[in-house]
């Protein structure tokens, strides 16, 4: 570890006072073994002194799961980062305010990063309607805003510059992707469920599309209201002549969502594809799930292992705290919102190759980190990106990769298809880079 | 959903008619019941029924004592002035809303539901447990119905009721009286809740929804009239059922609202409700 740091430490130094530096390569290697950052001398303060990172996270309201396992990855991620020699030689500083799952709170939180804590970026937000109320205040306080939300609406041209989401694949290519495979193997006749706000429109918009370029149809759209508690009522709107039950739902509910959907149901089913996100964080063992034997889950990372797992991967699971069932090593019930999380863990390892790259020193910087960023391309699988290779598409600022689907078989999760990054592929919608910084 | 819905109404308007408190707390007394329905249930592993009953029984209990202690320490010190309870009740919701996210944490966690079956129609299938609910609720309201018209508290409370000044003549303790109520209709939301709670999960903001039906409820049935109550809570709740199925649940909520509009336009006393003369 001190290796790297020597090793990095004098680079970012050139064109600057030599001395300094030399004093500040000792600080860092001092950082790299994890000393107290307030222990260092002020003549060092300029170099050592840690990169803040605003993390806005969901530790309340309803997006309050995901937070939980956001907080923790990240957490694991900042300190690999660190015992690695942090960024530029400087040690992360992971700020957490919770926004409550509220885009008003959201957007408050962004300026409190910008102006109370003088962080150097925010990041780290996934609901959707959080992303949509807090980009604009990033854009106008010109503080880089990375989020890990999967939402269509960065590479919509919607947003700003200085958003931007390099973590995670959003909706639009998540289901461009599915859409082929749903179509050939479960039937074209679709029936989607999905959370009345931005992140279930996406789903709502993208894959009835996709299902039309594949010669198939949406029969029925149902919009639930992400608060709902109680489901039964949506179902008997499900048409009868549905093949294909498409369901996606976020919330405290999920699980009451779809234990209602199997006492409905029960051995009477169409097809069931879901995406894993009406699971996250719900441990399939729980009663009332039987169900779900032989139904079909989108998952962005696989919660089991499988038999195959790379070292990569391995090695992000015990760095997390996470087993070969995707929940945590200290509680089997605990499950995690494995297929959301590592985006964290990704997107904080891109920022930390785009300040290296841009040498970032300080908020002056801000925009050459936009620019090193938007110059990444082919990201390939590595320690740092566990979910697999990834293409990032500077003009649109967002990644592109691989999804996988899974059969639910014996209470755990099955690999049966893995797309391949073209598979998600669709035009530019917009070129950020052309907007000012 | 009707059914549950009755029962912490129910709760709501006998504090109402009684004590003239309108009890904005009285969601969080639901999701209460239902968190400690959660972790009365987890004390007993092995066997989910036995750990459901005990929550049946102890949740409620608790629930009611914290109640007690409420009216004790805020409603009593206010004199049961309508406008100060109503600022204090509110206090009181965050109070309980915020120590359950502490305590509890932000999480949604099912209870196991003590027995498992569904009922198979010729076109869809529907949980066993609900039906249950709905009988498990019957008796409750039939138990609070006797209590409140067939036995001497049920009496000391209407009298209470009806006239606060000559009942305490009569050497009523109108305060404990009042201390009961208050206890009994926090009781009543909690015995809602623990029988929910299998069906929907224990979680921090659960009370929000339940409280503004129940206000629904309360209003267009007449508040403080038990009959009243049930009718509207059967009535509403079904039409939300039967709406939501139909057509969408917002217009099932926009029809509701628009129901108690009209209700305190035409009827402010409720549909059930005494005219005060």
């Amino acid at each position: 570890m001190d290796q790297k740091t020597r090793k990095t430490a004098p680079a970012k130094g050139v064109g600057r006072r030599k001395v300094i530096t030399g004093l500040a390569a000792v600080g860092g290697a001092a950082m790299g073994s994890r000393l107290l950052p307030g222990y260092v001398p002020y003549i060092q303060a300029q170099s050592s002194e840690p990169i803040k990172i605003g993390f806005q996270v969901h530790r309340t309201g309803i997006g309050a799961a995901y937070g939980n396992w956001y907080d923790r990855t990240t957490t694991a991620a900042a300190k690999v980062i660190n015992d690695a020699g942090g960024i530029n030689g400087r040690p992360l500083e992971i700020i957490t305010e919770d926004d409550g799952t509220d885009p008003k709170r959201g957007a408050e939180v962004v300026e409190k990063f910008a102006t109370l804590h003088k962080a150097d970026i925010v990041y780290g937000t996934l609901f959707s309607n959080v992303v949509i109320g807090s980009a604009p205040r990033a854009g106008e306080l010109k503080i880089p805003y990375f989020v890990v939300s999967e939402g269509h609406h960065v590479a919509s041209g919607g947003l700003n510059r200085y958003t931007l989401q390099p973590g995670i694949t959003d909706v639009k290519s998540q289901v461009a992707a599915m859409a082929p495979w749903v179509a050939a193997n479960l039937g074209k006749k679709v029936t989607m469920i999905f959370p009345d706000f931005a992140f279930g429109h996406d789903h709502r918009d993208f894959f009835t599309e996709a299902m039309a370029g594949q010669g198939g149809e949406v029969i029925e759209t149902i919009a639930v209201p992400p608060t709902e508690s109680a489901f039964f009522r949506y179902f008997p709107k499900i048409p009868r002549e549905t093949e294909v039950l498409y369901h996606v739902m976020v919330g405290p509910a999920v699980l009451t969502f779809v234990k209602e959907m199997g006492e409905f149901y029960g051995d009477t089913r169409p097809e069931i594809f879901g995406f894993i996100d009406s699971l996250e964080a719900v441990d399939l063992n729980s009663p009332g799930l039987e169900f779900l034997d032989g139904t079909y889950f989108w998952e962005g990372h696989r919660r089991y292992a499988g038999d195959n797992p790379t070292a990569f991967e391995l090695n992000y699971r015990e760095k997390v705290g996470v087993d070969m069932n995707g929940a945590s090593v200290d509680n089997a019930r605990d499950v995690a919102t494995y297929s959301h999380m590592f985006g964290c863990w990704e997107t904080l390892h891109i920022i930390k190759a785009g300040m290296e790259a841009a040498g970032y020193q300080g908020p002056a910087d801000r925009a050459k980190l936009i620019e090193a960023v938007e110059a990444m391309t082919d990201i390939p699988e590595s320690e740092a990106h566990p979910q697999g290779a990834k293409v990032f598409n500077g003009k649109t600022h967002q990644t592109f990769g691989h999804q996988n689907i899974t059969k639910v078989a014996n209470r755990r999760l099955d690999l049966v298809h893995r797309t391949s990054i073209e598979d998600g592929l669709y035009p530019d919608e917009v070129d950020y880079t052309t907007q000012p910084l | 959903m009707a059914a549950v819905l009755a029962l912490t109404a129910l709760g709501l308007s006998l504090v109402f008619g009684v004590m003239r408190v309108v009890n904005v707390a009285h969601g969080e007394f639901f999701m209460l019941g239902a968190v400690l329905a959660w972790w009365f249930a987890n004390l007993v592993v092995g066997n989910p029924a036995l750990g459901f009953l005990i929550a049946l029984v102890g949740s409620p209990l608790v629930v009611g004592a914290l109640a007690l202690v409420a009216d004790r320490l805020v409603l009593k010190r206010l004199d049961y002035n309508p406008e100060a309870t109503i600022v204090a009740t509110i206090g009181m919701l965050y109070i309980l809303q915020q120590l359950a996210l502490t305590f509890y944490g932000p999480d949604a966690r099912p209870v196991v539901a003590p027995i498992s079956f569904r009922v198979q129609f010729p076109w869809f299938g529907y949980s066993g447990y609900k039906l249950v609910v709905v009988a498990a609720s019957a008796i409750v309201l039939l138990g609070v119905w006797v209590l409140l018209a067939r036995t001497k508290i049920g009496l000391i409370m209407r009298a209470t009721q009806y006239d606060r000044e000559t009942a305490q003549a009569f050497g009523i303790r109108v305060d404990r009286v009042y201390a009961g109520v208050f206890a009994l209709g926090a009781m009543l939301a909690a015995v809602a809740a623990v029988l929910i709670v299998p069906i929907q999960q224990a979680y921090y903001l659960m009370g929000q929804d339940p409280l503004l039906l129940s206000f629904i409820v309360v209003i267009v049935g007449g508040l403080g009239s038990l009959r009243g109550t049930v009718v509207a809570a059967i009535f509403i709740g079904m039409s939300d059922g039967i709406i939501s199925v139909f057509f969408s649940p917002t217009l099932a909520k926009i029809l509701a609202t628009l129901l108690v509009a009209m209700v305190l336009v035409y009827r402010p006393q409720g549909l059930f409700g005494a005219r005060d003369t």
